[in-house]
Order: C-alpha cells, then structure tokens, then sequence
C-alpha cells in the first residue's frame, strides 16, 4: 500500500502522490474540483459574460461579378463560399476582436441565397483573478451586392482597354508569331489580356491594366529581340482630385532577322563582330540572333541593342530557298559545336534541282548530316536577284559562293506519311481574325500552308521544341508510325517521349495535368 | 448555527475577530455594529472583550488561543496585555511571547486539544504553546502552504481547509488532528478560511459574501446546527465548580 501512494523520484526523494480532491461550487454546491475562482463553470458563465462589448453582427460588400469582397477602403479579395480566405477575412472585419484569445472559429451552415454567413467564434479570457473561461458565440454577416470598380467599369463598357501592346515584325511570313503564340501559351502570358487581335505583319493584344501590359513587354523582351515605344493619350480627368485616366500604348517591333535567313553584314558590324564574313546565317533567335559564318564556322551574339544600332536587313529568307540534290560529300575538314549544335565544315558537290546539269562545289556547314543522295535546302546567290547593296559591291570583287546550304530536305521522308496525321497537335491562342481590311487581310490558305510549314520547322528542330508544349494527338494510331520506321530513316518526329498530355479540365479545377508517358 | 456579518463593510472577519470557548475578543471598530452581532449571539455565555494589539485592529492574525489560554505577539503593549488579563476569565492564561513571526494567528491553528504550527517556528515557541494552551503541537503544511492559521479554520467538532488540498493530504490532517476535515471556501469562493471566518464549538461567523452553498458546509462540518452553548459551558462550569471545591 505504501508504494502505491509513494515513488521514488530521480532524486532518491520519496514524494507522496497527490490526488486533487473535490469541493463543492460555492454558489451551487454542485462538487468539482477546485479551480482558481472555486466555482463551477456554469456559475461562472452565468456570471461573466466574456463576449460582453464584442461585435455580433455587421455588414460586408460582395460584387456578384467576380466573387469578391470588399475590403475598406478600396480592395476587393476574391475568396471562395465557406473558405478559407473567407473565414480570415470575416473575422479580420470584426472589430475588438483583439481583446479576448480567439481559440477557433468555423463557419455554420447557412443558405447560400439568405445572404448571410453564421460564424461560430471560440475566445477564451480571464475572468476574476487567474480563472481563464472559454465561450462560444456566433456572429452573423449580412452580405450586400455591390459591384466593385473594375466590373462596373467593365458593365458600362465591355471593350474598355486600359493598355494595349501592338506586336509586329515587317516580314512578309508569319512564322515568328507562331512561335511566339506557342511561347506565350507555355508562360501564360497573355492571360490576362482582355482582347487578342491578329492584324497584318502582326498581333495586337489589349489589356484592363497597365501593369499587365508592362509585364506582357517584358516577357516578350526576354524571349525575342525587340524594340518598343510607349505612348498615352487621356481619356478623361477628374478635375476636382486631379487624377488623369489615360489609355498606355506599346508599340513593339521584333527584329526582322528570322532563322534561316542569309544576311549580308554592313562592313561596320562585320568589324566590330571581329570580321565576321559578309555573308552570314542566322541560326537561332531568342533574346539574342545568333550569326554563324558558313565558311569559318565562327558565331556571334547580337542582342537587341546591339542589332537595333545598325538595324540591318536579311537579304535572302526563307521563301527564297531553292532544293538542291547532293552528290557527293567530302569527309569534313573542321568540326565546330556552336550553341549546343555540332556543325562540320566540308565540301559538297551538288546541283539545282531545276539545273541539274550545272555542278557546283561549295564549302558548307552541314557536313555532319549530309550524305550522298540528300536532297538540301539552300541559297542561290549566283541566281539571286537581291536588292542589297553591299551583297553587289562583294559580287563585283568576286567574293560571294555560288550557293549556300541551310537545312537538309525532308520531303521524300514525308512523301510516305502524306496525308496520316501527327502524332502531336498544338494549341492556339483565342485571336480575332482582321477581317476589316479587305486586302490587306490575311489569307487563310496561305496561313495553312506556313502553319504547316512552322509544324516541320518543329519536327526538325529539337531545340526549338525545348519552350513549347505539344500535346498528344488523341487521333493518332501509334501503329501506322511504327510501320513506316522500318523502311529505313523515317522524316524525323518528335518523340512520344516530349508529347505532353492534354490538359483536362475538371470541376476541381485546373489540376496539374501534364505527365509524361513512358515507352 | 453560522451568522453572517462585515467589519467595517470588510467582509474577513477572522481577520478581527478571535472566538474560542472561553472568550471572544473583537477589534474596535468605528460603529458598534460588529461587537452587537457578536453579543447577540455570545452574550451570557462567555465574556466578549473589546481590544487591540500592538495599536492595530487586525487582532485576529496576531493572536493565537484557545480555552486555556492567549499567546499574543511580542508587540503587544503593556497596557493591552493588563486589560486582557483583567477582561479575560481566570483559567485563562495570557502569555506575551518573543518570537520572530510576530503573525501568531497566521502561524499556529489551534482548538482545545491539538495545533498546527509554521513550520519555520522556534522551538521555545513550541514548547510555550504546548505548556501555555495544553495542546499537541504538529508542524504541517497545508496545500503547500505554509501559513497554517490562515489556511484552515479549526473547532474541536470539524475543520475547513484550504480548497487545492490533496485527498492525500486531507486524510494525513484529519489522522494527525482527529476531527473531520473538509477543503471548502468561505466569502464566495475565497481561498483564505482563517481570515474569513472565526469558529467554535457552537457558532461560527463568516462573512456577508459567503454564499448559502458554502454555509450549508460550514454547518454540516463544524455540526453546528444541533449545537447547543449551554450543554457545552455547562460542562466548562463543572470542571470549575470542580477547582474551587
């Protein structure tokens, strides 16, 4: 018995357990165990009402628009029918609030069109020398309709732009916008733009705020080398409080250099990149056009800047390439890997699809694809009629190549896949056509034609690939594709293994949809 | 059966107040209200004397008796000393004692037969309450606390103690003191009995705040409602017949 009421504690000291004995509430005598006010809690309660002075009921403003609530003076925040954000917001608008402990709060249930929110709030608090009592209480919102500024702005007039960026590239193609839609639809950004238009040589995007506007330009800044302006023109003022409300326009050119294109340098950039030869290709353009010299090998680097101070032209793109047949590839001379990408300086012996006869012998960087056999895309600037000065003053010192390779040709591959679809598709940005200029307005067909056209550019380009999605084709059979690989070198595609799912929209939302499907 | 009642709109009567079997000695108050309860309810059974002690009023925490005698602290006058002797019955012994903690009321609980004392009291101290008030004297601590006369209320009939005492605790006391013991509060759940109120065998005064619940408790445990005075000092009064013979 003695060892049940004692143990011995780490002290070797023997310490008597103790039991908390009972007394009786002093006011109604029902037996608790004592506590530092000796009364029962509902005597206690009875007494103290610790929610005394605390706010009950109040009024918030919600906008049946956008589902936001107002938060005085002037921010609405968006939060959800019995969440989360709602619940902090509904107990940061009580007042007084910081006078008890708040111990937990929840909402109870309430009809959604009642136009009320219950909260239950829990505080606890001190009450009569050191005894701390919990209550519980609800208060109760009324919630009132009121729409915040920028819908009602947006009621009175629906094609209201605050900012708009005009987007544009003097080329007579439009490939840079497709890349640059499928750029943009990969970062999300453009939405938040109000309105999205396609006009000639270029696209124009309208936004409800000028900030947005700021941080579309930016992201177009880092992903493609351009030069912009910023104009305003006012709306209206307010003379009273003196605040002007003016609508921001960006005015925002791409370099006209594309890939793929033949440049002939003026002889002032030529220096200043280290002699750089005249002729030069531009291989890849992002922030910065990348130049690589067919002959040397040698690349250079040209940011927007850079390029803007001397704004030189291509003289021969893309429309002007011509199909060459190779016949004979020498083993290389020079070997060079610029940007990631391996090239091979070698000599080639090849002719004009439409002058077979005419043989030429031309230096090309290429040597590492071409074999005897090839077909070959590239310039002809023996036959060229360019409209370049500088390209004729070297003409006329002899200085030029007959030819110069850009890419090899894919287009007896392809032959065998005509017709079967892809096994990727793309998604598009929601664009008005132009249709108001009559003709100045955009061909449909020719559009089909370059989409078609970007769609190989992209089959062929790993590189190019690595900042868009591309989405399984739900209609592509994977057998077809199997069978046209076993008859040697298909047309090259892109890897199931890049394909991303298509991204399912859901009732919970937009989930994280992408995954990549193993072989 | 208990009264209630205020000193001065104060409602810790024991703090001046002290009521044993023999006497009763009450502060001196500005209005004679005090002393009136105290006399309707004590008048012809034992003398009620009107004093001070040291010059103060709170007479009750200073002083420590039962029937057989007084200890009052060394800061007692000498004038107040000669009036309690004259005022009080013979068989009473008054003992002026020199003792560091001056608080005799806060440090020594007593009734006729045992008492708890400080435990940081001295030794003579000791030795004069068990020769002065002929008791059994038992160091203790009461819920941890040392102040024993503070904590607990003491008749020879039951006692209340401090509310956080251990059940453990509550039996040790009740072995050691012999009487039925219970943890209460007294002045609406006040946790300091001795200052609150002021018992004997017969009666008890609390103060007004004192709930019906908490006198319900003092009544049961001190048995005071079938207590009558009479069959009490009749026996006092035998024992005294009993020495003059």
């Amino acid at each position: 018995m003695m060892s049940a009421l004692m143990d011995q504690d780490s002290s070797g000291m023997f310490k008597v357990q103790q039991t908390i004995g009972s007394v009786v509430c002093c006011k109604c005598g029902v037996p608790m165990p004592p506590n530092a006010a000796n009364m029962c809690v509902n005597c206690l309660r009875s007494e103290f009402d610790i929610t005394e002075g605390l706010q009950k009921s109040i009024q918030i403003f919600y906008c049946p628009e956008c589902g936001c609530y107002l938060q005085p003076p002037k921010t609405w925040i968006k939060a959800q029918w019995e969440s989360r954000d709602l619940l902090s917001f509904c107990i940061k608008r009580l007042k007084n609030l910081n006078k008890v402990r708040l111990k937990n709060a929840e909402f109870v249930w309430t009809e959604p069109h009642s136009k009320r929110i219950k909260v239950k709030l829990t505080v606890q608090a001190e009450v009569l020398n050191g005894a701390v009592l919990e209550q519980s209480y609800p208060v109760e919102y009324t919630v009132r309709d009121n729409l915040c500024e920028s819908c009602s702005r947006f009621q009175a007039n629906p094609d209201q732009w605050v900012a708009s960026v005009q987007l544009r590239q003097h080329v007579s193609h439009r490939r840079s916008f497709f890349y640059l839609e499928q750029l943009i639809l990969r970062h999300d950004a453009a939405s938040r733009a109000v309105r999205i238009k396609q006009v000639h040589q270029g696209i124009d995007f309208f936004f409800g705020n000028k900030s947005h506007a700021d941080s579309f330009v930016e992201f177009l800044s880092k992903v493609v080398p351009i030069e912009y302006r910023q104009d305003k023109q006012l709306v209206s003022h307010d003379v009273k409080s003196s605040l002007y409300n003016y609508k921001y326009t960006y005015s925002v050119k791409i370099c006209p250099i594309c890939r793929e294109d033949l440049i002939c340098l003026p002889s002032k950039v030529s220096s200043s990149l280290g002699n750089l030869g005249p002729l030069v290709v531009c291989t890849k353009v992002s922030d910065r056009i990348t130049l690589l010299d067919p002959r040397t090998l040698r690349c250079a680097f040209l940011d927007a800047s850079q390029y803007w101070r001397s704004g030189f032209r291509s003289a021969l793109t893309s429309r002007q390439l011509v199909k060459y047949s190779v016949f004979y590839v020498e083993p290389p001379v020079g070997e060079a890997t610029v940007g990631g990408q391996k090239y091979a300086l070698s000599y080639v012996l090849i002719a004009r699809e439409s002058d077979i006869g005419k043989m030429l012998t031309v230096q090309t960087h290429l040597g590492h694809i071409l074999k005897t056999g090839d077909q070959a895309l590239g310039y002809d600037i023996y036959g060229a009629n360019v409209n370049d000065d500088e390209m004729d003053e070297y003409r006329l010192h002899g200085r030029l190549p007959e030819a110069i390779l850009i890419k090899k040709c894919y287009d007896k591959e392809r032959e065998r896949k005509k017709g079967k679809p892809r096994a990727f598709t793309t998604k598009k940005l929601p664009m008005e056509m132009d249709e108001s200029r009559g003709g100045r307005g955009v061909d449909p067909g020719k559009m089909e034609n370059e989409y078609e056209e970007f769609l190989r550019d992209l089959e062929e380009n790993p590189e190019l690939r690595f900042n868009i999605s591309l989405y399984k084709n739900k209609n592509y059979q994977e057998s077809d594709e199997t069978a046209s690989m076993t008859d040697g070198e298909g047309a090259p595609t892109v890897p199931i293994e890049e394909l991303l799912a298509e991204l399912e929209l859901s009732e919970e939302g937009e989930g994280d949809g992408e995954d990549d499907m193993d072989e | 059966m208990a009264t209630r009642l205020q000193f001065e709109n104060n409602c810790e009567v024991g703090v001046f107040s002290k009521l044993t079997n023999a006497y009763c000695l009450v502060a001196i108050g500005g209005s004679e209200n005090f002393y009136s309860a105290f006399e309707s309810e004590l008048a012809d059974v034992i003398p009620i004397v009107k004093t001070s002690l040291g010059g103060t009023r709170i007479i009750g925490r200073l002083c420590a008796g039962n029937k057989n005698g007084l200890l009052v602290p060394h800061t007692t006058t000498d004038q107040e000393l000669q009036h309690l002797r004259n005022s009080l019955p013979d068989s009473v012994v008054v003992q002026r004692i020199e003792e560091r903690l001056s608080a005799l009321g806060n440090c020594i609980a007593c009734n006729d037969h045992v008492a708890l004392a400080h435990t940081d009291l001295d030794k003579e101290t000791e030795e004069i309450i068990a020769d002065v008030l002929g008791v059994e004297v038992f160091r203790q601590t009461i819920a941890g606390n040392i102040l024993v006369g503070s904590n607990c209320a003491l008749s020879n009939r039951g006692g209340i103690v401090h509310p956080h005492t251990s059940v453990e605790d509550l039996d040790e006391l009740s072995t050691l003191l012999q009487v039925p013991l219970v943890a209460g509060t007294v002045n609406r759940g006040s946790e300091v009995i001795g200052a609150g109120m002021t018992v004997n065998d017969w009666t008890a005064f609390c103060g007004s705040d004192t709930t019906a619940t908490e006198l319900s408790v003092i009544d049961s445990i001190f048995k005071l409602r079938e207590a009558q005075p009479s069959s009490i000092v009749d026996e006092m009064r035998k024992s005294l017949i009993d020495t003059y013979v």
